[in-house]
């Protein structure tokens, strides 16, 4: 048996690392600053693997957890900070570590010429904290603290150019629309504490599968409610907006945040509460039907888009959607599956546009990208490898892992199951086809870059950068890169299914986590359809590749035709569905109206007010007494004081009579 | 030597004898609020002794350090003063934020020094009286005092010329309704012939005040609504906005919430169970209403003080909705909050304090990226707004978040209704405060930040926010310390048999067969 206080470690190393950089960082020396942010996040990632070498060796325990002080105690209710980790953690703990590492250290090049060098770090170990806590934590109240707390970050990061507008306006909104989600997952707490006296994980979902006879009603309300909580952070319609908006942040905290760690929370928790899901058909089936939508919704919008990052935001909403749809059907080994590829080649496909960008001195429009394979090899060539990932193209990771969600979509019971499915390979046609036209239009044809124009400029539209002229990325950018590259070509083995010859060896090591699943029910499957399934997804991936390659390489400009063809569509989806356009005329006008013309007028100034100012008589008519009031009269006081008891005793005396 | 029976007096006093002292000193140099510092600060280390030796183990209902000596024969008035779980980290609390409103003070009161030391320590005997009390007669003599001074600090020292308005507006709010409730205090006496709090509180546990409920509850209503207009409560807030935004900085950080809130709890449930038991439906409605209300108006403002007010509004509505859901989270939970609400406003309100020291304006429109030159200052601000939103692991999350869980457990018609009303007040709060925080410190300079040179804190002002912010996060992390006491009244007042009916088909979707009450208490403490 392992020691397991040092999981304490794993949160605590990243907080000592944002307190010291927070603190002292301003002072300290740029080498000093990234040696603290590198080895606060370096030494949880090594315990990390030396916990999961623990947890694999034979006859290890499925799960350990430790307790710590506690946290909230009133007399019928307690949370305590505790900390639990089973083989789901693990996964979520390898990729926030790993990934997060990895992302360190690429961070230390991309940002060295960033005023704000120290913040960053100090804001990037902070998130570190939240979302490790976020994972370990044993009880829906402590995943809230991580929840919540990688908001935080996520709002300090994407802020972090705080002196553009669009940027402080963008991490207000990920802050605000975060809310919204929270607002359903704090409802889904009450409820929660008022049918179990719980928090804990351990007793609400063991109350639950002690009760198997207990369905919907509540538990859908309590899903449903998750679900809100989910879809904010996690980045599903409704409450998707925020996430292209955080492209505003630099360039590796999208890569970190924004793709591989905080917006999967909404998955796990998901996953994690999957013994309550697996009670309410109905809001499973909401699940999945949202990251359907949100999948083939923001593959559109992605289709189209002109700057690098947001074709990657995109991306990164519809891919949450194919692990949002994998969670819905029940099929939660593949969503964490997917969630861990998707982790690898994201983080990698952004870390890359990172680097064209801080390559082109700050350009993120793809319109003046071109050209750039021979000029930034090592980027184009790691990449591709991440293009060809989430193309679903195999045996590269995306491929596994998507295919296995689309199978599991087909072979569910629920009822929309076939529609899912195609909805998820016309998505993945989608996918492969943006994933190429950005691959061609950044790498292949004529050069459309001004170099002259742009030299001396800074990335992120910010801070000017010494050298000038498209150049290689320093080995600590592209050290990162390789690796991810490599896990982006290998992160699918570990969940090849048999019928492709593998032992989909992720299932089994999840196993013990989602064993009473819905998954036992999901076994209408055949391995030849499994395998014509996958046949089809190969040949759709192809198809995204083959148009892409016609559109952007063989005739560049057919797009353009076409477009110009149904122009008023075209414009549409570029703007977005002009869905935030929508809740602004919807939503916050008029309730900004209402409260300024029917609170603030009418009740505010009129009752309320008005109500003092049954007042403006009572007002003049005591005039005597303000006249009183304003010389501050000490005396008179006293003597109002006096006059008040003489009061009270004559009161008292005369009450006597009347009591009797 | 043993402080325990002294100890009340003595804290509720040394601020009276440091009154009296400045009163007699000459107005010159630092002199004033160096001895109303050291006052304070006296004062505050003798509201320690308090937590240092309360006995937790003692049971609900019982008054530690209590002092009871007749002092009027007839009528019959005792020198009677005790603290349980419920008065003394509200005692403590003020104890803290007095030093720290000399402190705020320092610089910007600059003239009639004397006049307005003398009044703030003069506010601080009346707060603690209030605090201390178990005679209604001792109690109320205190609640009037609170009235005098705070009028005359708005009156003077108020920034606008609305000030004397504000003023008077807030001295007949406050004093119409104390007149009525003089008369029930009066009412009471006559009926039982006592006006002793614990008694009282027995007699109403019992039945035994009186068996004319309808005089019954005429006197709890002249109770309420004096506590109600002074917390205050949705819509009798009409004093609030004025005077908090003519009020300088030391004022507003005692005007608000605790005074009001602690008296609801202490003598409107002690000796009007039943009435408020009755009332409370209407009381949730008007929290859950102020929370949304308070939050959607703070939305609109463009000035920050103005902001801050209906802000506080919100706040102050959490607790009314927490402690009137009967139920031991929602009761803990309120108390928790006014704590919060005390810290937080304090924070809140100093700040912007420092900022209109700085550019003479609470106007945000003319504020704007001052991240860059006051990096302190924006430290604290994002910190205080963390603590206001209700961020796990700050101060305000434990509190809030035990109201609304109430909220949900109460069995009142509509709770869950009013529930999902008050907790859209966490969307709400985050809009306004992140936007009042983007406003001041994020974007390009503001007109002032371009034309003022920027000055970030000094020694003083560090002074003033490191203690309210380690608080803030102490507060959040280790919540037990501070929720034992409070929590031995909560569960005493709370009838938490959990009686809710929650009837899971009723509001949810069809096909439940989940069964009524799946209540397994996993918190043992």
């Amino acid at each position: 048996m392992m020691p397991t206080s040092y999981l304490w470690l794993l949160p605590l190393l990243p907080f000592a690392g944002f307190l010291l950089n927070g603190t002292l960082g301003r002072k300290l020396p740029r080498t000093l600053v990234t040696a603290i942010a590198l080895l606060f996040t370096a030494v949880p990632a090594a315990l990390v693997a030396w916990l999961w070498a623990g947890m694999k060796a034979a006859g290890a325990p499925e799960s350990i957890s430790v307790v710590g002080s506690r946290w909230i105690a009133i007399t019928g209710f307690h949370v305590d900070f505790a900390f639990s980790v089973d083989h789901l953690t693990l996964i979520m703990l390898a990729v926030v570590t790993g990934v997060g590492f990895l992302i360190h250290l690429y961070s230390a090049g991309y940002m060295a010429h960033e005023e704000g060098y120290w913040r960053f770090f100090a804001y990037l170990n902070l998130f570190m904290f939240f979302m490790t806590v976020l994972v370990l934590a044993d009880s829906f109240l402590l995943l809230f603290v991580g929840w919540e707390g990688v908001g935080l970050a996520s709002y300090l990061l994407i802020g972090f150019y705080f002196r553009k507008d669009s940027a402080a306006n963008a991490g207000k909104k990920a802050f605000i629309v975060n809310r919204i989600g929270d607002f359903g997952f704090l409802l889904a707490m009450f409820l929660l504490v008022q049918h179990f006296g719980s928090l804990t994980f351990s007793h609400v979902f063991s109350a639950i599968a002690a009760n198997p006879d207990w369905h919907g009603g509540v538990l859908t309300a309590i899903a449903l409610l998750l679900v809100v909580g989910a879809a904010g952070k996690s980045a599903q319609i409704p409450l998707y907006v925020w996430l292209p908006d955080a492209m505003e942040g630099p360039t590796p905290v999208s890569a970190l945040i924004h793709a591989a760690t905080m917006v999967t929370a909404g998955i796990y928790m998901v996953a994690r509460c999957h013994t309550l899901f697996d009670r309410s058909p109905y809001a499973l089936g909401v699940v999945a039907i949202i990251g359907a939508a949100t999948a083939i919704f923001a593959a559109s919008i992605g289709m189209v888009q002109h700057d690098i990052k947001r074709v990657l935001a995109y991306s990164t909403v519809s891919q949450l959607g194919y692990m949002f749809l994998a969670c819905g059907v029940g099929a939660y080994t593949a969503g964490v599956f997917h969630l861990m590829t998707h982790a690898f080649f994201k983080a990698l496909l952004f870390l890359g546009a990172g680097s064209v960008i801080h390559a082109l001195s700050g350009e993120q429009d793809m319109r003046k990208m071109g050209g750039l394979r021979t000029r930034i090899p090592v980027t184009f060539w790691t990449m591709t490898m991440g293009v060809v990932a989430i193309a679903g193209i195999p045996p590269l990771a995306g491929f596994f892992s998507k295919d296995e969600i689309l199978y599991q979509a087909f072979i569910s019971p629920n009822p929309l199951g076939k529609l899912l499915w195609l909805v998820g390979v016309v998505t993945a046609g989608m996918t492969s086809f943006y994933m190429f036209r950005l691959w061609f239009k950044t790498f292949f044809g004529e050069s459309r870059f001004d170099e002259h124009a742009a030299a001396g400029h800074g990335h992120d539209d910010h801070a000017s950068h010494g050298h000038g002229g498209v150049h290689e990325s320093p080995a600590i950018m592209t050290g990162p890169l390789a690796i991810l590259a490599l896990l982006s070509i290998v992160g699918g083995f570990v969940g090849v299914p048999a019928v492709l010859g593998g032992h989909n060896e992720i299932e089994h090591f999840l196993a013990p986590v989602f064993s009473s699943g819905a998954e036992a029910a999901t076994t209408a499957g055949s391995t030849g359809l499994e395998a014509g399934l996958a046949v089809v997804s190969v040949l759709v991936a192809l198809l995204g590749l083959g148009v892409a390659y016609s559109f952007y390489y063989r005739k560049p400009g057919t797009a353009a035709s076409l477009a110009s063809k149904a122009p008023a569509l075209y414009s549409l989806v570029l703007e977005k569905y002009r869905i935030d356009e929508l809740y602004n005329a919807v939503l916050i006008t008029p309730l900004l109206m209402l409260t300024r013309i029917v609170l603030g007028a009418l009740v505010d100034t009129g009752l309320v007010n008005g109500f003092g100012a049954l007042s403006g008589g009572t007002v003049r008519s005591f005039s005597f007494l303000s006249r009183r009031m304003q010389s501050g009269n000490l005396r008179s006081y006293a003597g109002w004081l006096a006059l008040g008891a003489a009061a009270v005793l004559v009161f008292m005396v005369f009450g006597r009579f009347w009591a009797h | 030597m043993n402080f325990d029976h002294s100890i009340l007096s003595i804290i509720t006093f040394i601020p009276l004898a440091g009154a009296v002292l400045l009163a007699l000193l000459p107005d010159r140099g630092k002199l004033i609020p160096g001895v109303a510092l050291v006052v304070t600060l006296v004062t505050f280390l003798a509201t320690l002794h308090l937590p240092a030796h309360f006995n937790y183990s003692a049971p609900a209902g019982s008054f530690q350090f209590a002092v009871d000596v007749p002092w009027v024969a007839s009528p019959a008035i005792h020198y009677h003063l005790g603290v349980d779980g419920l008065s003394m980290w509200l005692i403590v609390l003020s104890g803290l934020l007095a030093p720290l409103g000399v402190l705020i003070s320092w610089n910007s009161i600059a003239e009639r020094k004397k006049l307005f030391y003398t009044l703030f320590l003069l506010q601080q005997v009346a707060m603690m009286g209030i605090f201390v009390s178990l005679d209604l007669f001792v109690y109320y003599a205190f609640w009037e005092l609170s009235l005098v001074p705070m009028t005359i600090l708005i009156a003077t020292f108020g920034r606008t010329e609305n000030r004397r308005r504000a003023a008077i507006k807030y001295f007949l709010y406050a004093f119409i309704p104390s007149a009525v409730l003089l008369v029930g205090i009066l009412w009471l006496y006559v009926t039982t012939g006592t006006f002793d709090v614990v008694q009282l509180t027995g007699l109403a546990a019992a039945h035994g005040i009186s068996p004319n409920t309808a005089a019954l509850w005429l006197v709890s209503l002249s109770f309420l609504g004096a506590f109600a207009v002074k917390v205050p409560v949705f819509p009798l807030h009409g004093w609030l906005v004025d005077a908090i935004s003519e009020a300088p900085t030391a004022a507003v950080m005692v005007l608000v919430g605790k005074l009001g809130l602690y008296s609801i709890l202490r003598f409107s449930f002690g000796i009007f169970p039943d009435q408020s038991r009755e009332i409370a439906p209407l009381l949730i409605a008007l929290g859950a209403i102020g929370i949304v209300y308070g939050a959607l108006l703070a939305l609109v403002q463009k000035d920050m003080k103005k902001l801050a007010a209906f802000g506080t509004l919100g706040h102050v509505s959490v607790v009314v909705l927490g402690i009137f859901t009967f139920t031991i989270a929602g009761i803990d939970g309120g108390i928790y909050q006014t704590i919060n609400e005390g810290l937080g406003g304090a924070a809140l309100f100093m700040l912007l304090g420092l900022l209109y020291e700085r550019y003479g304006t609470y106007d945000l429109r003319e504020f704007g990226g001052l991240a860059q030159q006051l990096p302190w200052v924006v430290t604290f601000f994002v910190i205080t707004t963390l603590s206001v939103v209700g961020l796990p692991m700050l101060n305000g999350f434990v509190g809030e978040f035990l109201v609304f869980s109430g909220a949900m457990q109460s069995g009142v018609t509509h709770h869950v209704g009013f529930t999902v009303l008050a907790t859209t007040g966490v969307i709400l709060t985050a809009a306004y405060m992140l936007t009042m925080v983007q406003k001041i410190f994020y974007g390009s300079l503001g007109l002032k930040p371009r034309t003022v040179p920027p000055r970030d804190l000094d020694a003083r002002e560090h002074l003033l926010l490191w203690p309210v912010a380690v608080l803030m996060l102490a507060m959040g992390l280790a919540s037990p310390y501070w929720m034992r006491a409070i929590d031995t009244v909560g569960a005493a007042i709370a009838d938490d048999i959990p009686s809710s009916p929650a009837t899971p088909a009723v509001y949810m979707v069809p096909g439940s067969n989940f069964p009524q009450h799946a209540y397994q208490d996993g918190g043992q403490k």
